[in-house]
């Protein structure tokens, strides 16, 4: 396979945060479906939370995303089931070309969570009150930098370290560099090729 | 000794290996393919020189851009027209069945597998759409997976995943003349929470389950994803297996005898466990719509409008935001809302047996003056069935728009589309803000019916009422 070389791991992700606030944000407002209708992922980035941050003509309204402060952000502080909805990965793939490279919440969606998987972006989860004095935080140090540790289950800020959840499969793809399972899958064709003939409704 | 639920065998049975994540690499029975999610998984494809390993269990349809009123070529939509022709390379290169709107095949992905006979029991099926619980209704393990994971299915036939816990909602009783299988799925998404099913796959059963046709049971599986469970299902039974015998890709003969029995070999043992249990009165529903913009925000159409200090701590900010949003009161029904736009239509409700639900309503009566109402039947092949019963003129006469079949007003990917801040009466599935093309957009999901009525009356209405209405002007 073209890209076997050495894998990439992602053991902890550094960077100052955005907090967005607000429960069941769902992947239709991450990223509202007009702009998916496009054959490639490029620029999608500008898109990211387009209607909450911009009127009917395009001016910017108030939102993380579009503070001074949170440009250059790569760490985003969501709260309870963020990515609900469809599964776009339009979705994260918006989110990771704005700069997102973690994304810190309460809980999220299985297929947003997944989407975030297959790209390497971690999903890390921490209890309510641990997530909101972590945006506070964010709000009042936008300079500051937030450590999200992967494989010790931490999040780290000022002299704060929440002990935060990283689910198991999760934590072993990112930290051991197989996530792309494309690769991993591949590997084991024949195996495949016998479980599909061992169905009875095939005739492979 | 047990062999477990319908989840449990079904997952055994396509169990490749253990990788090296834990997770499981899980043969895929089913891959449905549409334009929107998958043209960059065949273009990483492409990047890796690596080939579509079983295209003969992959099937392709378009729905979500496809115009639904002029469909003729060059699409008049640009965007639209380069997605379409996307697809159109991707599966002639890779020799992918493709059921273009010239096959008379064509609809939502999530009508025509079961309506082709594709969406088999004891299956495994994936779509790059969070709707592909839909199948479930017929016993496969069906969800709704990311480009990345097309991707993956598109390469090696299957896909990595964790498996989940099982919880099984016993519906009780019968429903009531007027209640649907969407307003049990309301009810569902309403009691467990729009998060309560992570983590789970839903096991729908009890005897309102088994009394429904497969077009209910599909709408109930539909929104398993509404409830945060990637998966629902229904366990196979006499009514499938009737669904199912003719269909196109339905063996007859000793090889359907053959499936069917191992379509009956995948149901649920009577001694399976379940994670956990949860109980529905089917005979307590009534007619539900939502009053805000996620679809767990529903209530039956006699019951108030809650008040959002009255609800649990972490949904008063949303319930806040979504009633200043949809421009109602606590206290209140939703019984009288005024409606701009009635949309009959979506994977969850497009089916024949909805049109006809819908068309009993209409039937007599005239679409309401400031209410534009459309019908976008599910497929072609529905297009066409309810036209040759006369559901189309039934729809027409009362003042209806009769469409071509697509996503269509589901979401704003193509032409139909809210306007401003008009409110619509939906049979979709989804009632976030914007999803139907503009930002300021109002949704209210209800029934088929209910759709019908409230077009009628030009404000949500209980379609009971409206019934008995007629019967005392008679």
């Amino acid at each position: 396979m073209s890209d076997d070389g050495p894998a990439e791991t992602v053991e902890r992700v550094s960077g100052t945060g955005v907090p967005v606030r607000g429960n069941d944000i769902d992947t239709d407002q991450i990223i509202p479906a007009r702009f998916m209708k496009v054959v490639t992922f490029d620029g999608l980035g500008e898109f990211a939370f387009f209607d909450v941050r911009f009127d009917d003509d395009d001016n910017p309204k108030e939102h993380p995303f579009n503070e001074a402060d949170f440009q250059g952000a790569s760490v985003l502080a969501v709260n309870a089931n963020f990515g609900c909805g469809s599964s776009r990965e339009h979705a994260p793939q918006a989110l990771m070309r704005w700069g997102i490279d973690a994304v810190v919440g309460e809980s999220f969606a299985e297929i947003f969570a997944g989407n975030c998987l297959a790209l390497g972006i971690p999903t890390v989860t921490a209890s309510q009150a641990d997530i909101e004095a972590l945006q506070d935080y964010i709000d009042e140090h936008p300079d500051a930098e937030i450590d999200v540790d992967v494989a010790n289950e931490e999040v780290r800020y000022g002299d704060t370290v929440i002990d935060a959840e990283v689910d198991d499969a999760q934590r072993r793809a990112l930290v051991d560099g197989v996530w792309d399972t494309t690769a991993l899958m591949g590997a084991n064709a024949d195996t495949v090729r016998e479980t599909a003939e061992s169905l009875p409704y095939t005739d492979v | 000794m047990s062999e477990g639920t319908l989840y449990d065998k079904v997952w055994d049975r396509h169990e490749v290996t253990e990788l090296p994540t834990g997770q499981t690499q899980l043969f895929v029975g089913l891959h449905l393919i549409h334009e929107v999610t998958s043209p960059q998984a065949f273009g990483m494809l492409k990047e890796r020189d690596l080939d579509v390993a079983y295209p003969e269990r992959t099937y392709a349809t378009v729905d979500h851009i496809v115009p639904t009123a002029d469909q003729s070529r060059p699409y008049s939509d640009d965007a639209a027209e380069e997605m379409m022709s996307e697809l159109e390379q991707n599966v002639r290169a890779a020799n992918i069945d493709f059921a273009d709107p010239t096959t008379g095949r064509q609809g939502i992905v999530h009508v025509v597998g079961p309506e082709q006979g594709l969406t088999q029991p004891g299956m495994t099926i994936v779509c790059g759409d969070s709707h592909t619980a839909t199948h479930g209704a017929f016993g496969a393990l069906a969800f709704g997976i990311g480009t990345s994971q097309i991707r993956d299915v598109l390469a090696t036939g299957c896909v990595a995943m964790e498996k989940q816990k099982v919880r099984r909602i016993e519906v009780t009783g019968e429903l009531d003349e007027g209640v649907t299988p969407k307003d049990v799925i309301l009810q569902v998404i309403r009691k467990l929470g729009t998060d309560g099913g992570v983590g789970y796959v839903y096991e729908y059963g009890g005897e309102a389950i088994e009394e429904m046709d497969m077009a209910g049971r599909m709408s109930i599986c539909n929104m398993s994803i509404e409830g945060g469970a990637r998966a629902g299902y229904v366990n196979p039974d006499e009514t499938t297996y009737e669904y199912l015998d003719g269909r196109d890709r339905v063996p007859d003969g000793e090889e359907f005898e053959e499936l069917k029995r191992y379509w009956e070999s995948v149901a649920s043992d009577a001694d399976a466990e379940y994670d956990d249990v949860v109980e529905i009165d089917g005979d307590a529903l009534e007619p539900t719509v939502t009053w805000g913009t996620t679809p767990g925000q529903g209530i039956g159409i006699s019951e108030a409008i809650p008040a959002p200090e009255d609800l649990p701590a972490d949904k008063q900010e949303s319930a806040r935001g979504a009633q200043e949003h949809m421009d109602v009161e606590p206290g209140d029904t939703m019984a009288g809302y005024p409606i701009d736009v009635a949309f009959l239509g979506s994977c969850t409700n497009a089916r024949l047996p909805d049109l006809r639900e819908a068309a009993e309503v209409v039937k007599g009566h005239e679409v309401h003056d400031s209410v534009r109402a459309m019908v976008v039947p599910g497929s072609q092949r529905v297009k066409a069935a309810a036209e040759a019963e006369g559901l189309d003129d039934v729809f027409k006469e009362a003042g209806f728009d009769w469409r071509g079949a697509g996503c269509s007003m589901c979401l704003g990917m193509n032409e139909d589309q809210l306007v401003g801040d008009e409110r619509c009466a939906s049979s979709s599935n989804r009632n976030f803000v914007g999803r139907q093309g503009s930002k300021d957009g109002r949704t209210v999901l209800m029934s088929p019916p209910m759709v019908a009525a409230a077009a009628i009356t030009g404000e949500v209405t209980d379609v009971r009422e409206l019934e008995r209405f007629e019967e005392v002007r008679a």
